[in-house]
C-alpha cells in the first residue's frame, strides 16, 4: 500500500508519463480510501489548467497597466 | 492592410516582459526576447490569420523565442545546485506527513474551488505569478520548461543533463511547493468572507 507521500509522485509522474500499469493500480487503489489524496491529485490537474491558461497569455486580464509607454 | 498595428503589439509588452522574466529570471534577456518577438510579429504580421486573437499568436512567437534561446544557451544546471536548490525539502515533507507517510491533518489537501472563475481576476494572477517566483531558482526554471514552455521530460534531461528520475523528482519538488502556496493564497483562504 503507498503511503500519502508517495502517492504525491505517483501524482506528479502522472503529468509527465503516463503511468505503467502496477503504477496506476496503487494510486487507485489508494484514492479510492484517501479522500486527501483525491484532492491532491485533483489540485495537480488545476495547476497544469491555470499553467496552461498562463503560457497563452490569460493573465492580466484586468484593467490594463496604467501609464501605457506613449 | 493587416490587422496587427504596433501599438497593439506595444499594448501587449508590459505582460510579454512578465512573461519572459518568470521564465529567464534575467531582466536584459527577457527585455531583448521580448523585442525580437514584437519585431518578429510586425514581419509576420500577414500570417497572422485573426483565428487566434492577437494576444495568442505574440505569445506563441514569445515562446518559441524563450525556447530557442534555452536550447542554444544550453544553460548547464549542475546536479548539485538542483539539490541544494531546495535545502529545505526535507522539513517540508515533514509538516506535511507523519512518520508513516500519511496527510497531517492541517495540511491535508482540501477541495480547491474552480479555477475557471478566480482565472478571471488580476488578484488570482498576482497569487500565482508571486508563488512561481518563489519556487527556487533552478527548481523553477525545470518547471517552467515542463509546464510553460511544453517542453516533455525527457527533452529537459538531456537539454540539462539529468537523469530522467532527478528530472521526475525536481518536477515533483515544484510541483508540490507551487501547490502549498497556491493553497495558503488562494484554495484554502484563511477566514474567507461568509
Amino acid at each position: 500500500m503507498l503511503s500519502c507521500r508517495e502517492v504525491t509522485e505517483v501524482c506528479s509522474t502522472e503529468m509527465d508519463r503516463p503511468l505503467k500499469f502496477g503504477e496506476q493500480l496503487s494510486l487507485r487503489t489508494h484514492l479510492l480510501i484517501c479522500t486527501g489524496c483525491r484532492n491532491y491529485r485533483r489540485q495537480m490537474k488545476a495547476l497544469r489548467q491555470v499553467m496552461q491558461a498562463y503560457a497563452h497569455g490569460k493573465a492580466e486580464t484586468g484593467e490594463p497597466e496604467s501609464g501605457a509607454p506613449d | 492592410m493587416q490587422g496587427v498595428s504596433a501599438e497593439a503589439l506595444l499594448s501587449l509588452r508590459a505582460d510579454m516582459l512578465r512573461f519572459a522574466q518568470v521564465q529567464l529570471r534575467n531582466t536584459e534577456t527577457a527585455e531583448d526576447l521580448v523585442q525580437e518577438a514584437i519585431e518578429a510579429a510586425l514581419r509576420k504580421s500577414s500570417s497572422f490569420a485573426g483565428q487566434s486573437t492577437l494576444k495568442t499568436w505574440v505569445f506563441a512567437i514569445l515562446r518559441n523565442r524563450i525556447i530557442d534561446h534555452l536550447r542554444t544557451a544550453k544553460r548547464t544546471v549542475s546536479m548539485s545546485s538542483l539539490v541544494d536548490d531546495d535545502e529545505d525539502w526535507q522539513e517540508r515533507l515533514e509538516t506535511l506527513f507523519n512518520e508513516r507517510g500519511h496527510w497531517r491533518d492541517g495540511p491535508r489537501p482540501v477541495v480547491w474551488p474552480n479555477p475557471e472563475e478566480s482565472m478571471q481576476t488580476r488578484q488570482f494572477w498576482a497569487v500565482f505569478e508571486a508563488c512561481l517566483d518563489h519556487l527556487p531558482a533552478n527548481t523553477g526554471r525545470v518547471f517552467m520548461m515542463r509546464e510553460f514552455l511544453g517542453f516533455e521530460s525527457d527533452e529537459i534531461c538531456s537539454q540539462l543533463g539529468i537523469t530522467t528520475s532527478n528530472c521526475h523528482v525536481i518536477l515533483h519538488r515544484a510541483r508540490l511547493k507551487l501547490r502549498g502556496c497556491m493553497d495558503s493564497g488562494w484554495g484554502r483562504p484563511e477566514g474567507s468572507t461568509c
